[in-house]
């Protein structure tokens, strides 16, 4: 066998083999399904007891006012506030709203007992029903129907479409796009730096070992190097694959087995922005669905064979670059404490890129955007990040161009330093020295 | 028959020449060893040898023809700094290191399956490294530093970390290797060592080479001229009779009336003249030159080149 296929797979098996890759490789979907799923799985399962809410109102301006909602049911009640309070200890009903006559004439206070603490929801409805009920006395103290006031609500919703050269129209929806580049950028950045430590970590354990030189005389140290660097992106490709697929099994059986009640909680959602008055209730229902469907819309105007061929070319690209910098990195020290010095600088643009990406999302095609999306060193973060919104061909294909230019530099570079660093033992190494044996 | 030979082989780092003009032949199925101080540049010599190194001028000679890349399948190497992957099981990391030596798993299954038979350590097989002492580490080391039968095999320091009876195991392995045909280069600092096992060497110290050939040539030309000699029946105590240019020393006498002294000749008389002569004295019951060891020999040399 091709002896850097040999190291290849050693160095591919052993990983994966390892209990940590697999722990790790189980533990990513549930932990990722998890955050899809448990919030909407919370929702549905939240409040689904009916609360019943006491009104003591002494103002008398709300009466009727509150209707039954899909988990609150309200009482009017009519004692005093002490004894109400008794009732409430007692249990006959979870809460207590109290209305107190005003000091003016206006009622803008209101005090709501629980004896567990009041949901998010109650209080908010109990806000807008006594809002609302306030600002239409108020307008028609002034001679105004608030009809009128009603009916010139207008709620201004913004579609973006984005037009092709070619004529075409893609409708778009910014904060889809923020989302997906902003994740996929991310998870560039933590891949780039957790399988690139791990050919630091290799290579350094090698030096350790004292096994490197038993090694290199049976191959090239470019071969050792470039073996660890494949052998380790597999294991990284294995790892993102598998994820994928888990995490969408998971889902899917997920689906499948509580899928009802996913719908349930879904709906919950839906009714957590409706809460409101009537008018604003429909308008924002048009709106949520109108969302939903815009949403719905821009993600299947994406292009996800564009993103995860990019998102695995730049993984792949931007891996190579580092996974060099950082074997080298691992051949110039003896020990892990002394990576330090030399990581900083390797790992400043990767930190660059996630900090700008910040501003990238608000300007994605300008000056900034472009400069970091063609250099190398910060183009996998950055390129991700932009992807979304639509990168003229031209620009991706320079960038990955560079990327592949940038990755066969650093491996040459990297490939230098190596060969002498492994063969160091017990000397603390500068950047002076390390000039010094890229010109060996 | 010359195996292997360097030419003018020089390597210069950054501020020092760690090789300088450096020849050496080793012939064929011999045991040569590469003797020098610390930092005189044997190890820099042996990676240049294992190509992990370039040399940056001079010539690398296998059977009379320039080296090849492809030539380290025929060498192996023990290097002095070795060790192996400690997660790694002992089975697997020894079939690895034997495939990356470019032969065949089924071949290197089969022939560890003997040396681990040989070095009893065969119920380590699924055992992981660092569950090993540093002697069982090494043995494991050795096995696969021979495991693809190399023409050459490179050992550095070999016997440290081994105790007595493991070195004992390991001389006779590497005596075994010669006469199936290997030739050995070796680096040691254990001079009882060379003298046992060496038929030639070579003294490289700041990184030139100083001296080198057959042991026993070396030895020859570095003897003292002193003798051992015990006799009877003396008449006369040797002092007396000696000539003044003989010193005498060690003189003792025994019950029986044997005297056993030492002389310092200058090498102007051949050992059978010294015999003739002394055997006008009295009855010789022993006579042997004192041949320098290659510690002396070692010592002295590199005290004369001492870099000024």
């Amino acid at each position: 066998m091709n002896k850097i296929a040999l190291i290849i797979q050693r160095e591919y098996l052993t990983r994966v083999m390892k209990r940590s890759f697999i722990i790790m490789t189980f533990l990513g979907p549930i932990l990722m399904a998890a955050l899809m799923i448990v919030p909407v799985y919370l929702a549905s399962l939240s409040d689904l007891s009916e609360r019943k809410v006491a009104i003591l109102d002494e103002t008398g301006w709300f009466m009727g006012k509150f209707e039954k909602g899909d988990n609150l049911s309200f009482e009017y009640v009519f004692n005093d506030l002490n004894t109400e309070k008794e009732n409430l200890k007692a249990g006959v009903y979870d809460a207590l709203l109290y209305i107190p006559r005003p000091d003016l004439n206006i009622p803008v206070n209101a005090e709501l007992f629980s004896i567990r603490q009041a949901s998010m929801n109650m209080r908010s409805y109990v806000r807008n029903v006594m809002k609302t009920e306030v600002e239409n006395r108020k307008l028609m103290a002034s001679g105004i129907d608030p009809d009128v006031i009603k009916s010139a609500k207008t709620n201004i919703n913004i579609v973006t479409i984005r037009l092709d050269e070619d004529g075409g129209e893609t409708r778009s929806f910014t904060e889809v796009e923020v989302a997906l580049g902003i994740f996929s950028a991310i998870l560039i950045y933590f891949f780039i730096f957790l399988f690139g430590s791990q050919v630091m970590h290799g290579v350094i354990e090698e030096k350790t070992n004292r096994i490197v030189e038993v090694i290199i005389s049976s191959v090239k140290p470019f071969q050792l190097m470039m073996g660890k660097i494949v052998g380790v992106a597999l294991v990284g490709l294995t790892q993102f694959l598998l994820w994928v697929l888990l995490t969408g099994i998971i889902y899917l059986l997920f689906v499948s087995v509580a899928g009802m009640e996913v719908q349930k909680g879904a709906d919950v959602f839906g009714q957590g922005s409706v809460i409101g008055g009537q008018t604003e209730t429909i308008l924002q229902e048009d709106r949520g669905q109108d969302g939903v469907k815009q949403v719905m819309e821009v993600i299947s105007s994406i292009h996800f064979g564009t993103m995860i061929f990019s998102f695995i070319f730049y993984f792949l690209g931007g891996y190579l670059l580092y996974a060099a910098l950082f074997a080298a990195i691992g051949s110039a020290v003896d020990n892990e404490t002394d990576t330090q010095q030399f990581m900083l600088p390797v790992s400043i643009p990767l930190i660059l890129g996630i900090v700008l990406s910040n501003l990238i999302v608000n300007n994605p095609d300008g000056p900034l955007a472009f400069w970091f999306s063609i250099i190398p060193l910060t183009s996998p973060v950055i390129m991700m990040v932009r992807i979304p919104f639509g990168v003229p061909l031209w620009e991706l294909a320079l960038s990955m161009a560079l990327l592949i230019g940038g990755f066969i530099f650093t491996t040459w570079l990297a490939a230098k330093i190596y060969r002498t660093g492994i063969l160091m033992y017990g000397k603390k190494v500068s950047y002076a020295e390390l000039w010094k044996w890229l010109k060996y | 028959m010359i195996f292997f030979e360097t030419r003018q082989v020089s390597k210069r780092y950054a501020h020092h020449l760690a090789l300088d003009k450096v020849s050496i032949s080793v012939p064929q199925q011999s045991i040569y060893g590469l003797l020098g101080p610390n930092g005189a540049g044997k190890t820099s010599l042996i990676r240049i040898i294992n190509q992990i190194t370039a040399p940056d001028e001079g010539e690398l000679l296998l059977n009379g023809k320039p080296m090849k890349p492809s030539d380290t399948a025929v060498i192996g190497y023990l290097p002095e700094e070795r060790g192996l992957y400690k997660k790694m099981k002992v089975g697997e990391q020894a079939l690895y290191l034997a495939q990356l030596k470019g032969i065949s798993k089924r071949d290197a299954r089969k022939r560890l399956g003997e040396w681990f038979e040989k070095f009893e350590i065969t119920a380590w097989w699924n055992r992981k490294v660092e569950e090993l002492s540093k002697g069982m580490q090494q043995k494991i080391q050795f096995i696969v530093t021979v495991i693809h039968q190399p023409d050459m095999l490179i050992f550095d320091e070999p016997f440290s970390g081994f105790d007595p009876i493991n070195v004992n195991l390991l001389k006779d392995e590497i005596i075994n290797l010669r006469n199936n045909g290997s030739t050995i280069l070796f680096s040691t600092h254990n001079m009882a060592s060379v003298e046992e096992l060496c038929s030639h060497i070579t003294l490289i110290n700041s990184s030139r080479k100083i001296v080198e050939g057959r042991v026993t040539d070396v030895k020859n030309e570095h003897r003292t001229h002193a003798y051992m000699i015990s006799m009877m029946d003396l008449h006369k105590n040797p002092v007396e009779f000696l000539p003044q240019r003989f010193i005498v020393s060690d003189s003792r006498t025994e019950n029986d009336g044997t005297v056993n002294f030492t002389i310092q000749a200058d090498g102007s008389e051949k050992p059978n003249e010294l015999i003739e002569y002394f055997a006008r004295q009295g009855v010789i019951k022993g006579f042997s030159e004192k041949m320098p060891s290659m510690n002396d020999i070692f010592i002295k040399l590199v005290n004369q080149t001492k870099p000024k």
